[in-house]
This record gives structure tokens, C-alpha cells and sequence, in this order.
């Protein structure tokens, strides 16, 4: 069908002179309205759910949280600014950030380093390639629980299978969840076991971008394959790079399934340990939203900090990496 | 155009389809039927009830959920506070009953629907705990009691040199902790390598629901500072863990799974439902165990109730089934079942009850030892959020057996935690 710009009847009385009748005038007004509202129609439906399920609970947080309000009440009292100052002075709070961060840190950067060096080691030409490259992603594939229950129980302090293979070595046993650095490198394992394949598969699709002849071009100045990784790669897929650090950093200040079935199913799972040693951030809110009397305006009021702290520490994060580049 | 009409004929058929998706998902069975949905925490040993009762009741149709212990009451916290989502019959543990109680008009009152002439069918201390704070609402009606036991491994207690035969056992700390915990001692002198007991924090417990009065007072006021039975028991329980006789193995772990088997430690409390645990998690430690008289005599670890939310319609079919579900009849059969203990006293005379035996425990007499212990059991006022504050104890304790902390620092955050309550 050709494309008519103009409705049939206007074309016809388009070389004659005068005003339009009444239908032609009512046709062109709504044909204009479509082709001025139609897109926002289109791209609307989205709007519509974000605002419903991403705003309206953003909003609706933040109001909740200057209140007092606990779920097993009617009642609930405006109280300003009370839950952000109780939550600021509660050690608890300062303790699960901590923690939060340093899970954060053991977690993401050696994950993020393997990653870099396996998507290296997967542009060369290799046998069975697509199948190295599919096997990357499986253990990403795994929920989080199962990854989490059975992680829990190679870390076991009796029975688990790491501590068997480190008392066969002689190194004796550790109580994985007794020590606050214990526990937290066991749940960094956890995470980056789940997200080193993500984030390889993310690397190589970068890696594939950047361009043979500089490589050829190092090769033929005599640089090692490492160089070339970290003088060559490194900074022409940097935008990756930030990309893949701004999204661990998100999701890494956020665990929760990890830490909680790290403490087994009874207080220590909501604590994180007897002396909150991997309580991470999430683990807090749960812990005050549905452990201890259901304190709605309090854990609102945590959300809120976490996003705070989130953007704070996604932004360092991200003026760190972007340092990658005056180095080469 | 051929297009034209195609597309015309797929949008209708696509609206049409989602009209009669939504009109079917919200029309009600009308051949009526009713069905009830059970919640609960583990397996109650339903299963088999609700074949029966669904055979002799034609129009009810059952559908059990289960969850994870502590998430199913915080579910069911929410769903009450929120109006909607709880199942019409909710199993609620002894730990949270009391939580619920303070808001009777949450629920149906179970009065209302017959229950008064219930009331001499249950052991007077579970009946209480479902009754509201004025008496005037019950709440749920008492399915199993958790009766209290020791269960020791008799191939350890060999090697330490100590009686084997339970009646021995139970004569060794028949009176009081201090002799179990003196016991303690002279077993860990003569061994080495195990394990007394699995985990402080249940003998601590067990001494804590013995006494006459726990850490609430009747006015709802927690008195874990100036109760002196709670300052006793958590002095003995620091002594014990001092002593290293302690695991420190957490509940429901794999690890503690395993550890039945692997008999790392000579002795746990086990209330009713823990004998057939024990039996399923180490089959090949049958005849290893056996079970003894817990020190104190008495004692109740557990047990539930079945409540039924406000907000389920069905209330009188709801009632019909939880009454025929915990009616004597019905909790023998659960118990011969699973092991968890009946709440109703006439059962107590029953030989069938009182007659049975474990094999798995060398035929140990559990009916009688759990009949006992139930029937000595002085009802303890539970405050509202009591199982809050047994876990705050139990961290403690927990924290003292990492080594965290020295005890005095541990009672000092116990404390604190406390005061936040």
C-alpha cells in the first residue's frame, strides 16, 4: 500500500479554494494528534509499570521511612528525621557496612581480575571454544540458593570438603563461620564462583571489538602477552570495564541470599552469625523489616542510606577505574 | 488488502482470549466445593488424616503448603497485618503463639464456633497458651506438645566409663542440672575427642522454660536481669561451655544433620518430635541411642497450635477440620506416625500410648517417658516476644562458645540487645 500523507477526501478538494467542510477539519485535527501523540502511546506502557512499580515504592519508601511505622500496629506517627539519626548511631548499622564492604571488596576484585585474564585467554584460538564460552556461563546459571546451601556445606566445619582437603594438606581446620574474615571469604567465593563467567563473556565480547593490527603492531615491538593485556586491552575496553564495576558494585553491596544461608536457618541466618560478623546491609534491613517487630519505617529508612551508600561508593568506584587510562 | 483482515481477526481473538483468562480466573467453584488450604511448618503427620477426612467429606478438598519455619510466621505475620494471604488454617509454633495472643479479633474466635465444650480435652497449660490476654477469645486449638527427654549415645557413655541402662541415666541427674553438668565433667575426663552435649543453647533453654517463671512477668516486662533462674541457668550453661562440652553445632545444619551419625556428641534434649528426627538423619546409629528422663523431670520443648486467620471464609468447615484433626483419635495416629506427642491427657491413660516403644532407641518406653514429662510440666507465662528474647540469650551463649566473647561481655550485649526490645 503506498504511504497517503493525506487523507483521500482532503486530496480531492485540495486544489480547490476555501475551508475545508467540517468532517475534512475534525479528520485533520485528530490525524495530527495521532502523528504527535502516537509514540508517547507507544513507548507509554512502560512509563506506566515503571511509575507504578519503580517510582511510586521509591516515593513511597522515603515517606514511610520518616515515620514510625511498624507493621503489627494501626498507628503510624510522623517522626522526621528519627530513624536516619537512630540508624546512623546504631553500631549494628556500622558494623553491617563493613562488612557489606569488605565482602564487597574480596568479592569483586579478584572476580573481575579472573574475568579479564580467562576472556583473554578465551580470544585465542582454542579447542572446543564455544563450548569453553558456553561453560563460562553455567555457573551463573544456578539460583542463588543452590549456589548459597551448597557452598554452605563445602564450608561446613565438621564435614565440609574444604576443610577436609585442608587438613589433608596439613593446614588444619578453619571455622568458616566463626571468624569475621573467614566467613567474609567464603561468601566472596560464593558470589564471584556465580558472576566470574557473567562478566568473562561481558570482557570478550569487548575483547572481540578492539582491533588485530595493534596487536600485530606489539607483537612485532616484542610484547609479552601480559603487556599486551594490560597496556593494550585493558585500556581499549575500558568502558567495560566501568561498566562491569559500576554493576558488581551495585549487586555487591546488595547480597543477601548469600550470607543468610551462610547462618542456617535459625537467628544466626537473620544476624549473620552469633556476632553479626557477615551481617551485610540487606541482611540488616531484613533483620529490622521482618525479624524485630516489623519496623517498616526503620528498614525504609536503611533502604534509603543503602541507596545513598550504593551511589556514593558505585561513583568512587568509578573515578578509580577511569584512572585506567592516564596510566597508559 | 489480504494482511488486513488477519490482523484484524488475531487482535480479536487475543482480547477475546484475555476476557475469558480473566473471567475464568475469577469465577469461584460452583459445585460446591469448598477448599481449605493448610499451612504448617514441617510435617505434621497431616497427610494421611486428610485422605481420611476428605473421603467421609465429600465437599472439602485440603491443600497443604509448607514453609521453612521461621519464614512461615513471619509470612503469617504479614499476611495478618496486611489482610490477605494467610491459608484458612495456620499451624503456629509455641515460641509464637504468644506474639498473636495480645490480638484476638485477628482470628476467628474459636469460642464463637463451639469450642468452649473442648476446653477439659487438652493439658490445662496448652490450652492456656492460646487463649487471648482477658480470656474471652481462643485462638487455636493444641495439636502436639513437645514433652522433654534426653537423648544419650550409650556407646559413648560406655567409653566414659558411665551406667549404659536408662534407668541409671536417669537416676545419674535426676534432680538437677548441676548433676548433668557434673556428669559432663566426668565424662570429658574419661574421654577424648567428643562431646557432651550439641549445642549450649538448648540446655539453657530447657532450664529457662522449667522454672516458674521465665523472662517475661505477667505484666509483660522482660526480666532476664533480675529473674534469678535465668542467672543461674545461663552461670551453669557458661560453666559447661567453659568445661568444652560443647559442639557448638547449629540446629538444622548439615552439619548437625551428619553429626547424629557421626557421634560427635554423648547427649541432646530431645522433646517427642526430635526421636523420630534423630531416627530419620542417622539410620545407622539404630540401637546407638537411647533415651533418659531429662534432668528436672519436666519440661516442654516446643508443640502447636492451629489458628484459624479472621480473614479465611470458611470458618466453620475451617473449624470442622482443625477439631476432628487434633481430636484424640486422630493425634494417636499422628503420633504412632511421626512421634509427635499428643496434647490430650485421655490419651494418657491409653496403653496404646503409654505402651509404645522406639526400636530404634533399644525400645526405649518414649510413650511413657513423654507422658511423664508432659504431664509435669508447670504452665510458664510466655510474653509477647519471647522467642525474640530466648534467641538474644542463645546468641549469647553462641558467642561464648566462638570465643567472640568472654562471658561477662557477652551478658553485658545481651543486655543491651535487650533494652532495644
Amino acid at each position: 500500500m503506498a504511504i497517503a500523507t493525506e487523507p483521500p477526501e482532503a486530496r480531492g478538494r485540495a486544489a480547490a479554494p476555501g475551508r475545508p467542510s467540517p468532517a475534512g477539519r475534525w479528520r485533520d485535527r485528530l490525524y495530527r494528534l495521532d502523528l504527535k501523540a502516537s509514540p508517547f502511546l507507544y513507548i507509554a506502557p512502560f512509563f506506566v509499570l515503571f511509575a507504578a512499580f519503580g517510582l511510586f515504592p521509591l516515593a513511597f519508601t522515603a515517606w514511610v521511612s520518616v515515620h514510625d511505622w511498624s507493621l503489627l500496629s494501626d498507628e503510624q506517627s510522623f517522626v522526621g528525621l528519627d530513624n536516619y539519626t537512630a540508624l546512623l548511631t546504631d553500631p549494628y548499622f556500622w558494623n553491617a557496612l563493613g562488612n557489606t564492604v569488605s565482602i564487597l571488596a574480596l568479592s569483586t576484585v579478584p572476580q573481575l581480575l579472573a574475568a579479564l585474564l580467562l576472556a583473554h585467554l578465551l580470544t585465542m584460538r582454542l579447542r572446543g571454544q564455544t563450548f569453553f564460552r558456553m561453560g563460562m556461563l553455567l555457573p551463573n546459571v544456578a539460583s542463588v540458593v543452590a549456589v548459597a546451601v551448597i557452598f554452605s556445606q563445602l564450608f561446613g566445619r565438621d564435614f565440609g570438603l574444604i576443610n577436609w582437603v585442608l587438613e589433608s594438606l596439613g593446614a588444619g581446620r578453619i571455622d568458616w563461620q566463626t571468624g569475621k574474615a573467614s566467613s567474609h571469604v567464603a561468601i566472596a567465593v560464593m558470589v564471584a564462583w556465580k558472576w566470574t563467567g557473567y562478566n568473562t563473556l561481558i570482557y570478550l565480547a569487548a575483547m572481540q571489538a578492539v582491533p588485530r593490527d595493534v596487536y600485530e603492531a606489539a607483537l612485532l615491538d616484542g610484547a609479552s602477552r601480559l603487556q599486551q593485556l594490560f597496556r593494550i586491552t585493558v585500556p581499549m575496553i575500558r568502558p567495560t570495564i566501568v561498566f562491569t564495576v559500576i554493576v558488581s558494585t551495585i549487586y555487591g553491596l546488595q547480597i543477601f541470599a548469600e550470607p543468610q544461608l551462610f547462618g542456617g536457618a535459625g537467628p544466626n541466618g537473620v544476624t549473620g552469625g552469633a556476632s553479626r560478623q557477615f551481617q551485610t546491609l540487606t541482611l540488616y534491613l531484613y533483620e529490622h523489616a521482618f525479624n524485630r517487630g516489623f519496623e517498616f519505617g526503620y528498614a525504609s529508612a536503611v533502604a534509603w542510606t543503602m541507596f545513598a551508600v550504593i551511589v556514593l561508593i558505585a561513583l568512587l568506584n568509578y573515578l578509580f577505574i577511569r584512572r585506567i587510562r592516564s596510566d597508559s | 488488502m489480504t494482511r488486513k483482515p488477519f490482523r484484524t481477526a488475531l487482535a480479536a481473538g487475543t482480547a477475546a482470549a484475555m476476557v475469558a483468562a480473566g473471567a475464568a480466573c475469577s469465577s469461584e467453584a460452583d459445585d460446591g466445593t469448598v477448599t481449605l488450604t493448610v499451612a504448617l511448618f514441617g510435617d505434621f503427620g497431616f497427610g494421611p488424616l486428610y485422605e481420611e477426612y476428605m473421603e467421609a467429606n465429600p465437599d472439602i478438598k485440603i491443600e497443604e503448603r509448607i514453609s521453612e519455619f521461621a519464614d512461615h510466621h513471619t509470612n503469617l505475620t504479614t499476611h495478618l497485618a496486611t489482610g490477605s494471604g494467610a491459608a484458612d488454617i495456620e499451624a503456629v509454633e509455641v515460641g509464637y503463639i504468644s506474639q498473636y495472643t495480645p490480638s484476638p479479633e485477628r482470628f476467628h474466635n474459636l469460642f464463637d464456633l463451639g469450642a468452649e465444650e473442648l476446653e477439659g480435652q487438652w493439658l490445662d497449660w496448652k490450652w492456656q497458651q492460646a487463649l487471648s490476654s482477658d480470656g474471652e477469645a481462643l485462638i487455636g486449638l493444641g495439636t502436639d506438645v513437645g514433652g522433654m527427654a534426653m537423648c544419650y549415645r550409650k556407646d559413648l557413655f560406655e567409653a566414659a566409663g558411665l551406667p549404659v541402662e536408662r534407668d541409671q541415666v536417669s537416676a545419674l541427674w535426676a534432680d538437677s542440672w548441676s548433676d548433668y553438668v557434673e556428669v559432663g565433667h566426668q565424662y570429658l575426663e574419661a574421654t577424648d575427642g567428643s562431646y557432651y552435649f550439641e549445642s549450649s543453647g538448648n540446655m539453657f533453654r530447657a532450664m529457662v522454660e522449667q522454672a516458674e517463671q521465665g523472662v517475661y512477668d505477667r505484666d509483660n516486662n522482660i526480666v532476664v536481669e533480675s529473674n534469678p533462674a535465668i542467672g543461674e541457668a545461663w552461670d551453669l550453661t557458661v560453666e559447661a561451655i567453659e568445661a568444652g562440652m560443647s559442639n557448638g553445632l547449629e540446629a538444622w545444619t548439615p552439619e548437625w544433620n551428619a553429626s547424629f551419625s557421626e557421634g560427635t556428641f554423648a547427649t541432646i534434649i530431645c522433646p517427642a518430635w526430635m526421636t523420630s528426627y534423630i531416627e530419620t538423619n542417622a539410620p545407622d546409629a539404630a540401637g546407638l541411642w537411647d533415651v533418659a528422663s531429662v534432668p528436672g523431670g519436666a519440661g516442654n520443648m516446643g508443640g502447636s497450635h492451629l489458628v484459624l486467620p479472621a480473614q479465611g471464609e470458611h470458618a466453620e468447615e475451617a473449624y470442622a477440620l482443625i477439631e476432628w484433626l487434633t481430636a484424640p483419635e486422630q493425634q494417636l495416629k499422628v503420633f504412632e506416625q511421626t512421634g509427635n506427642f499428643p496434647s490430650t491427657p485421655e490419651l494418657y491413660e491409653d496403653p496404646a500410648l503409654t505402651g509404645l516403644t522406639k526400636p530404634y532407641f533399644n525400645d526405649a518406653p518414649v510413650g511413657e517417658i513423654f507422658t511423664a514429662a508432659a504431664q509435669a510440666v508447670q504452665p510458664q507465662y510466655q510474653g509477647p516476644l519471647q522467642g525474640d528474647v530466648l534467641a538474644t540469650l542463645g546468641q549469647g551463649l553462641g558467642r561464648i562458645e566462638d570465643g567472640a566473647q568472654s562471658p561477662d561481655e557477652a551478658w553485658a550485649q545481651v543486655m543491651s540487645d535487650l533494652e532495644s526490645f
